[in-house]
């Protein structure tokens, strides 16, 4: 299932091993919709791979069964060899919107995740201390989210999935809300952070140009139901910064994905890759 | 700042020319005190009653305070119940309607025959009045969480516990507020409608709605104004104290909550 590849690759792998392997993975609603249809493929230590598709595809149903918050109606799907239930500890999500709570402080935020797993206070409060720098939000600490910007929002979004120290992160839409000068430095920012932390990512997103710049892997899902039309390596080398989006290679890839993104949207790629 | 000040004065002069057209009209049309006291009647009674005027102020108001406490611990209780069991929400929620849509007059008589005379059945009927909008709105607010903050939560390995106490019981913070201030103004109505059935089990003492009953009968028209008036102040006090506490517990995150003078 796993590709030879000759691409470079930010972060050195384990041999092939799948941090997520989803197998035949079919999951129809209760009205009965089918959401995703016999969905295979896998996501190895290290990788940033990108979910691309048009609305109805399933994207985020995808992520939710990774993430154990949803299940399967046929297939597997096991993270790092577990249930998904039982991977938790090892997977943080970062949602659409901030989903922040609004009667806590931002460093309460940070910190919710720690406190619902009952860690003791004074290393609760170093470790959200610490994250709070990581984002650059360490002034902020005790305003309300109602006082904070779109963008810091998400930070401390970021910054409470990064507090569990998660080996796995999913990312469902996280930057859609932003405007694109905020969003291209949140991508910059969760690069910096990907290459120093060494996390496995699945990535839910719309924007071809923010797939390419982020990822190893792009999947590109068709919809109604949701299958897998096709799985592409990023042919970009790392690492990528903001100059990156400027050259040439990256408008080429855009365009490679974009063709093969509108090839699914207008109904030719019935084959599933 | 200014501009409410402003406000506030043209509130005051009006009321103070409704007074003057009051005591003008009292006078010339040489309506009889029996039937309609004019203004300075009214504030004499006050001031030569004031005893027993303060007596059955704080009476009802101790009554009201009993009767809403009780619909707030019992209302939050029942809603949190409610939040935690949807089959016990589907198959009770229903009742809570019919408890509203029962008028009060009609089972002040039966509280009255259970509880006997005095402050546990006047109460009660508050409790009763209060319940119905306590419940309403705090299971509105402790149902209506967003799905992917519950997720959150259970991606932490939340116990349903967590996330009913920490996550639901805040986020319905704002809706039991709105209840407490529904609440806070007809439990004075509700402590007034049971004096009036329940008042006393003395002779010629007891709460607001006993005195204003008392009152009409003996025709004393200037004394039974001044227990409307002092009535109509209660209330204003519930109701502000209930804005009070929502303000002081939720201007620091809650946007429908903060004052408009902040700036």
């Amino acid at each position: 299932m796993a590709e030879v590849t000759q691409v470079e690759r930010p972060v050195k792998l384990a041999a092939n091993f799948p941090e997520i392997a989803i197998e035949g993975v079919t999951k129809k609603f209760r009205e009965g919709a089918t959401a995703l249809e016999n969905v295979s493929f896998g996501v190895e230590k290290g990788e940033f791979v990108s979910l691309l598709g048009p609305s109805g595809c399933g994207k985020s149903t995808l992520l939710k069964l990774v993430a154990g918050l949803s299940s399967v109606t046929e297939g597997t799907v096991t993270v790092n060899g577990m249930t998904p239930k039982n991977a938790r500890e090892l997977v943080s999500f970062i949602f659409q919107d901030a989903t922040l709570l609004p009667w806590r402080t931002v460093e309460r935020n940070v910190g919710l995740g720690l406190e619902l797993e009952r860690v003791a206070r004074p290393t609760r409060e170093e470790t959200v201390r610490q994250m709070l720098k990581v984002v650059g939000l360490e002034k902020v600490a005790k305003r309300y989210p109602r006082q904070l910007s779109g963008g810091m929002k998400m930070r401390v979004s970021i910054a409470r999935a990064l507090v569990s120290r998660p080996r796995i992160l999913l990312l469902d839409e996280p930057f859609a809300a932003l405007d694109e000068m905020s969003r291209d430095r949140m991508n910059e920012e969760l690069l910096r952070l990907y290459l120093e932390q060494q996390w496995t990512v699945m990535f839910v997103t719309h924007s071809v140009a923010e797939a390419v710049f982020l990822s190893t892997r792009i999947v590109i899902l068709a919809p109604h139901p949701g299958r897998v039309a096709h799985v592409e390596e990023v042919r970009l080398p790392w690492p990528r910064t903001e100059e990156t989006r400027m050259t040439e290679e990256f408008e080429h890839e855009v365009g490679r994905i974009s063709r093969l993104l509108r090839g699914v949207k207008s109904g030719e790629a019935r084959e599933v890759a | 700042m200014k501009r409410q000040l402003w406000l506030a004065a043209n509130s005051l002069v009006v009321f103070l020319l409704l007074l003057v057209v009051w005591q003008v009209a009292v006078k010339a049309l040489h309506v009889p005190a029996y039937m309609l006291p004019g203004p300075r009647a009214v504030a004499r009674a006050v001031v030569e009653r004031f005893g027993s005027l303060e007596q059955s102020f704080l009476l009802t108001a101790e009554e009201a305070v009993v009767g809403l406490l009780a619909s707030i611990a019992v209302g939050v209780a029942v809603s949190l119940m409610f939040a935690q069991f949807s089959l016990l929400r589907r198959v009770l929620y229903p009742y809570t309607i019919l408890l509203q849509t029962v008028p009060i007059v009609a089972i002040a008589p039966l509280i009255l025959m259970w509880a006997g005379p005095g402050l546990i059945s006047v109460a009660m009927v508050a409790f009763l009045i209060c319940l119905p909008p306590m419940i309403a709105n705090t299971t509105q607010g402790l149902v209506s969480v967003e799905e992917n903050l519950v997720h959150l939560f259970l991606m932490h390995k939340a116990t349903p516990m967590q996330v009913l106490l920490q996550l639901r019981l805040p986020h319905a913070l704002p809706n039991l507020f709105v209840g407490i201030r529904i609440s806070a103004g007809i439990a004075v109505i509700g402590a007034i409608t049971g004096e009036l059935f329940a008042g006393s089990s003395r002779v010629g003492e007891g709460g607001l709605g006993y005195s204003i009953l008392y009152a009409s009968g003996q025709l004393e028209t200037d004394y039974l104004f001044a227990l409307v008036a002092a009535a109509a102040v209660l209330g204003f006090v519930f109701f502000f104290a209930g804005m009070f506490l929502e303000w002081y517990f939720l201007h620091n995150w809650h946007e429908g909550s903060r004052l408009e003078t902040q700036e």
